[in-house]
């Protein structure tokens, strides 16, 4: 896949095909290719669209025009208009009304491209991170002032709240009631906790955000302090982010010189201290309550809950935990209004979301774009397409809160709500994307290699779950497998995600899932044929 | 990988400063042991006996944490610690050949340590350079986008 300067989508659930959406699909092609035009447009047909009262549906990206009913006969018609002449094939466009889900989103984004918007990553690259004036300059501790000196606390968190700002560390649990729990329950101290440990494979957002704004997660968390009452944060970094604890470092001393840390800050009356502790290695760290076990000098094994952190976190008190991305968007949200927030991104999830895009593109790293975007743009756009003319087979969503999402959800917006309905999950941001050279097998051993030396151990089913199942694959994967393994990983799956304590084991079945609702043909072929279809698994066993 | 200390008082001495410099309470257990680990290259028996009289945790307790955080090592290590992410990312781009290239060339498997005591390989999971995949990280130099036939010459990096 290479980069398109369009790309053509054309609907084609059942109703769809049946009113012709295969003939109106191929005379697309037809005239593209009559125009010459077959190395900038891409055209697919993507299933249901969501909407059928003007099918067969045909939409037009980046403008996200949306044509329909459209018959073969209007094809060459629409094809010179909007793609050779590039202006809106009038007479064709689909009426404005009944709009619902995937296209009523696509239409709230019309004649836009989806184009990067920064909120979190606003002054990343563009300010010394080490240079506390260049982050003042740069509107700087102004939602602080602004919270500490117009705001009510209840303010506060009614403004977060109103933004509809849903965590990012891959569960979308809304912040604002979250802030709320901890700021009606009692409790002589109460703690916010930043969520650095960040660990999941593929994922290193937070680290930028710290290395390039470390500023903007104080000044959150100091909001956040005087909106539930605490007047003490701990900042969680992982062990291996030597750079970031750094800039941390360095961040909390000049803030704590200018005033904007420590004691009756502004002249408030409101105290607040930040410290940094350091992980050392280990990824089930980065679920809430082993982060405090680990804080209080602990082997890092997740509590039982309840009680949650809101009512007994660290030490025992009532605590915020929020990952480093959803405390970035505090000051913007204080600063600008929950009005101004909820302008971008999704009806239900509001805001950007800051993504890793890795694997087989052209082009990886980090971007940060509204909520729901696709895949596919994430693909053509950012990604500058497929590298070496490959062509995508799936994504993984990262690490263990992620999915293994096939090509055909990549038109699905990317956001809490839209993921859930798909039955896949977001996760916290990383986007593997994989080409067709990519076994299934070969992947979801990969990922259960992590988990398995990630368990803690603390509970049966994710230690012996995540124990089994690698070795089933690994098994599968010398062609060794049996039937009866497939009942045995979806049995194993489920019982992970329904008996196991935490997070970590809770989802470490989820590839495994995916793989198998969506990829199951391809296991089958390494158990049944002894042939790995990609040519990456051993299959010594022959 | 700096080795300052490796036995007897100069061990004792680095570790009575890290527990001054964190001050001796449960909280600084972790930061503690990741220092001492950081200095002396492993965490001995003598130091986790003094790090608990010190803190006045049961050695067990102290014993618990070394062994569960992936950073600290209760075992010597070669001069030099060649960690290897094995993660997806790196594993879909390359990483495996990477992997079987590195255990051809030092002749050790994951977790062991060459003979001449120089090197000592580890696989850990993600390191968060997930952009440049294959990643390797030899003390604290970070190699990115590694290809197989790269490895000896980073190796030869290292005396």
């Amino acid at each position: 896949m290479k980069t398109y300067r369009s790309l053509v989508l054309v609907s084609s659930d059942e109703r769809s095909i049946e009113l012709g959406a295969q003939d109106v699909f191929q005379s697309i092609q037809h005239e593209v290719r009559r125009l010459g035009l077959e190395s900038e447009i891409s055209v697919t047909m993507v299933g249901d669209v969501g909407r059928h009262d003007a099918i067969p549906m045909v939409i037009i990206y980046p403008e996200a025009v949306v044509y329909g009913p459209i018959k073969t006969e209007d094809v060459p018609y629409l094809v010179e208009e909007h793609l050779y002449k590039g202006r809106i094939a009038a007479g064709l466009q689909a009426s404005q009304r009944e709009l619902s889900g995937r296209i009523a989103w696509i239409s709230a984004r019309k004649g836009t491209l989806p184009a990067e918007k920064r909120v979190v990553l606003d002054r990343a690259g563009i300010i010394d991170p080490d240079n506390i004036e260049e982050y003042i300059l740069h509107d700087g501790y102004q939602a602080l002032g602004k919270a500490l000196g117009e705001m009510k606390p209840a303010d506060v968190i009614d403004t977060v709240k109103k933004s509809g700002l849903r965590g990012r560390g891959g569960a979308g649990f809304p912040t604002g009631i979250k802030w709320s729990f901890v700021a009606r329950t009692p409790g002589d101290q109460k703690y916010i906790v930043c969520n650095a440990d960040e660990s999941e494979p593929g994922t290193f957002k937070d680290r930028l955000i710290i290395e390039g704004d470390p500023h903007a997660i104080l000044e959150a968390m100091a909001i956040a302090g005087y909106a539930v009452g605490a007047t003490e944060g701990y900042i969680y970094v992982r062990g291996e982010y030597a750079l970031a604890q750094n800039r941390l470092r360095n961040a909390i001393q000049q803030a704590e010189e200018f005033g904007f840390l420590g004691k009756n800050i502004f002249g408030s009356g409101f105290d607040f201290k930040v410290h940094i502790h350091s992980g050392a290695g280990a990824y089930v760290c980065g679920e809430e309550t082993a982060l405090l076990e680990s804080i209080e000098g602990r082997r890092g094994e997740p509590r039982n809950r309840p009680p949650y952190p809101t009512t007994s976190g660290l030490w025992g008190m009532p605590t915020v935990v929020n990952n480093v991305e959803t405390l970035a968007n505090i000051p913007p949200i204080i600063q600008h209004g929950a009005e101004w927030y909820r302008s971008i991104g999704t009806p239900s999830s509001p805001g950007t979301k800051v993504y890793t895009i890795l694997g087989h593109v052209n082009v990886t790293g980090l971007i940060e774009v509204p909520m729901g975007i696709t895949l596919r743009e994430v693909i053509a756009i950012y990604g500058k397409g497929m590298s070496n003319n490959s062509s995508f087979k799936l994504a993984q969503t990262g690490g263990s809160s992620g999915s293994v999402i096939p090509a055909s959800l990549q038109d699905t917006p990317m956001d809490f709500d839209s993921f859930a309905k798909a039955g896949v999950a977001l996760g916290s941001g990383a986007l593997l994307i994989c080409n067709e050279d990519t076994c299934v097998v070969d992947l979801a051993k990969a990922l259960l290699q992590f988990f398995r030396r990630e368990s803690c151990g603390k509970c049966n089913p994710c230690r012996i779950g995540t124990e089994r199942t690698y070795a089933i694959l690994d098994s599968i994967s010398q062609g060794k497998g049996t039937l009866k393994d497939l009942d045995d990983l979806k049995l194993l799956s489920e019982q992970m995600t329904t008996l196991s304590n935490c997070g970590l084991g809770q989802t470490a079945g989820t590839p495994l899932r995916d793989i198998l609702n969506y990829f199951r043909a391809e296991v089958e072929a390494h158990i049944r044929l002894k042939v790995c279809p990609s040519g990456v698994c051993p299959m010594s066993g022959r | 990988m700096a080795v300052e200390a490796k036995h007897g008082s100069n061990t004792d001495r680095v570790i009575e400063e890290v527990i001054e410099q964190y001050g001796a309470s449960r909280e600084e257990l972790i930061p503690i042991l990741n220092e001492i680990n950081r200095k002396i290259g492993f965490l001995p028996n003598e130091a986790l006996e003094k790090v608990s009289r010190q803190l006045k945790l049961p050695q067990s307790n102290v014993l618990s944490v070394a062994t569960f955080y992936q950073m600290l090592s209760t075992k010597p290590r070669g001069k030099h610690i060649i960690q290897f992410c094995e993660s997806a990312p790196c594993h879909v781009v390359g990483g495996r050949q990477v992997w079987e290239q590195l255990q051809e060339e030092l002749q050790i498997k994951a977790g062991e340590t060459t003979k001449d005591g120089k090197w000592s390989l580890v696989t850990v999971s993600c390191l968060g350079v997930c952009g440049v995949g294959p990643v390797i990280v030899i003390d604290e130099d970070m190699y990115g986008s590694v290809t197989p036939d790269q490895i000896p010459e980073i190796l030869s990096k290292y005396d």
